[in-house]
């Protein structure tokens, strides 16, 4: 059924008027229409997959025009499989900001067009209307990043909107040229049409590099994260899961469309330094984001700049153009998102409990809260890369990938990334199990004190414990909806890893087509 | 170069615009300035669609209203939906100003910032 297609994308939209429309009269109506719409979601991912593995590619023609004209909504393996980690994560997120908050209306209105704009993203084969699917996305992220009432988080929305629409802006400049170079906006179209101008010619260069930079600011490569840490921060819990796992996510995924699907690698054989570029620029991200994660003593800031270096990582394993490398790539791209995911309401949770959230908050956590402490220790575990989680199996490819190409940079930097991020967790779980907890009462610490001040906003409307967080004269428990949603991230993590190999089956085809 | 400058004038007009937008952006501290510099950013990013439709005397694409030749409409298209957007974002952006107005009192973001310093 490709009816299906533009559903994902109308469902969420139709839905999130919902809340605004009756929001005055039923003040839940945003996550009852939630729930519906991320469950619709599934359903429709789900039938959308099925669809593609039975049949292979599958395209929709909007509005009957016929695909080169009019735009084209594309699912393979690869989007059929992100479009279903974008239903898992909307329902994880949902459940646990029912227990985390945000709790008005607008905010699941926001949550439900942040998911039409990814899925269009994803399921997009036309290069303007993925400029307009990135811009919703963005817009979404904006608004939701400010949710935290606290003008910190005004402050990082808008430092993000200033980045993240020069960055749409520079990507559309890119289509522009390439435009004007064929004529067509069409993503299987140009791959036709870009060898016949030439690959070598300055206009394709000049859009080729636009479109990478653009991309990259959206995805948060290194000299062009500055925006990525103070939003991740400063937003609730809730919402710093779900962008971490799914708005780089699906930039860097438009990267590797853009790069496989319209430039294809006739044009890395072509012009060899173009990508060569990427992959310096993205293994200079790897190591530098592991670096300022090692330094950082914010919880949420060392999970944000070590996002910088895994999307440095995925993007490299992209860039190398080698069919091993590209399918790590890709596995480490959904296993990111739903390891980072679970990261982030792990830290949400235990902050709770903790009062604070910076690594030393969290000495002697383990035996306060059990279940969260654990789930964290096995998703840390599975970033790092130990087998049999979904992070080996990433990592492992592409390494074997740039082995192959004899990219040795690329091997060396996944090498030692996965060191550097052993590094950062290793603080926070020896906190975690090997330190006592302090003395009860911590406000007079200046450190926690400050956290929970800046936690105040979102401890006060969310997380059920009454009261400052730094009181904790009952004290505060995490909620059971968080405790479900980290222990299913964790499983997940470790199921995917071991059927990574069904995984990169499903992908496979989608990456093996390009290097025929 | 002098001919490829008059032949060209709305591509180097397309530069200017977007080296300004950029200038507006870093240059300047006030917050409300680079919402300003990022419109016309943007703005020179619409021209340099706009401008690469144009055809010395063509007609748009009727049949029977013209015999030709036709300049293609899409670019214009596109960016009726970008200006769309670039509204939508300057409307989230100054949201974003009235608030972090009331929190600071000022726009200017090296005074923010030695604010949220002190705090």
């Amino acid at each position: 059924m490709t009816d299906a297609l533009p559903l994902l994308v109308v469902v969420p939209i139709v839905f999130a008027l919902g809340p605004v429309a009756v929001g005055q009269v039923r003040p839940n109506a945003g996550w009852v229409a939630a729930v519906a719409a991320a469950l619709a979601h599934l359903g429709l991912s789900v039938s959308v997959l099925g669809t593609v593995l039975a049949a292979g590619r599958t395209s929709y023609a909007v509005g009957g025009y016929a695909p080169p004209f009019g735009i084209e909504l594309v699912a393979d393996g690869v989007s059929a499989t992100l479009v279903v980690l974008v239903s898992v994560v909307t329902i994880a997120t949902v459940v646990y900001a029912r227990a985390a908050g945000p709790r008005s209306n607008t905010f699941y209105s926001e949550l439900l067009i942040l998911t039409a704009g990814i899925s269009g993203v994803v399921v997009t084969g036309d290069l303007f209307n993925l400029y307009v699917f990135l811009e919703i996305t963005g817009l979404a992220t904006y608004a939701l990043v400010a949710t935290g009432r606290s003008p910190a988080a005004a402050l990082a929305s808008l430092k993000y909107l200033l980045v993240g629409t020069i960055g749409a802006s520079l990507y559309l400049l890119g289509v522009g040229y390439l435009y004007i170079s064929t004529g067509s906006l069409n993503m299987a179209d140009l791959a036709g049409l870009l060898p016949e101008v030439g690959y070598g010619s300055p206009t394709v260069l000049t859009g080729f590099a636009l479109i990478v930079v653009g991309l990259s600011v959206k995805t948060a490569l290194f000299p062009l994260h500055t925006w990525q840490p103070d939003a991740y921060a400063e937003s609730p819990d809730s919402v710093t899961a779900y962008i971490s796992a799914l708005v780089s996510t699906a930039s860097a995924y438009a990267l590797f469309r853009v790069t496989y699907a319209v430039f294809t690698p006739a044009f890395d054989a072509a012009v060899p330094f173009a990508l060569d570029t990427l992959v310096i620029l993205a293994s200079v991200s790897v190591v530098v984001g592991s670096v300022l994660a090692v330094l950082q003593s914010d919880l949420k800031r060392m999970l944000a700049y070590s996002s910088v270096s895994q999307f440095g990582l995925v993007v490299a394993g992209v860039a190398v153009v080698n069919e091993t490398a590209t399918l790590g790539g890709l596995v480490h791209l959904v296993g990111h998102g739903v390891m980072k995911a679970g990261l982030f309401v792990a830290v949400g949770a235990l902050a709770t409990v903790a009062g604070g959230r910076t690594v030393d908050d969290l000495a002697g956590m383990a035996d306060r809260a059990p279940i969260a402490s654990a789930a964290f220790a096995v998703l840390a575990f599975a970033l790092v890369g130990v087998p049999p989680a979904v992070g080996f199996a990433g990592k492992w490819h592409i390494v074997l990938g740039a082995v192959e190409a004899g990219r040795w940079i690329v091997a060396g930097v996944a090498v030692v990334s996965t060191l550097l991020t052993l590094a950062y967790f290793a603080r926070v779980l020896e906190r975690l199990y090997f330190r006592d907890a302090p003395a009860p009462p911590v406000a007079e610490h200046p450190d926690a004190a400050a956290a929970a001040d800046a936690d105040a906003a979102l401890t006060a409307d969310g997380s059920g414990s009454a009261g400052d967080a730094d009181e904790p004269a009952a004290p505060p428990t995490v909620s059971t909806t968080a405790r479900i949603v980290v222990v299913a991230a964790a499983v997940g993590a470790v199921v995917l890893g071991v059927f990574a190999t069904d995984l990169i089956s499903v992908l496979e085809p989608v990456v093996e087509v390009s290097f025929r | 170069m002098i001919d490829l400058l008059v032949t060209h004038y709305n591509y180097l007009a397309v530069v200017v615009l977007v080296g300004i937008g950029l200038y507006g952006i870093t240059g300047s501290p006030n917050l409300v300035k680079k919402i300003i510099g990022l419109n016309v950013f943007q703005v020179g990013i619409f021209l340099f669609f706009v401008t690469s439709g144009y055809v010395e005397g063509a007609a748009p694409p009727l049949l029977g209203r013209s015999p030709g030749p036709y300049a293609s409409p899409l670019p214009h298209v596109l960016i009726l939906t970008a200006i769309v957007v670039g509204v939508s974002l300057t409307a989230v952006a100054l949201a974003l100003v009235v608030r972090i107005y009331e929190a600071y009192g000022t726009l200017d973001e090296d005074a923010i910032e030695e604010v949220r310093t002190r705090d």
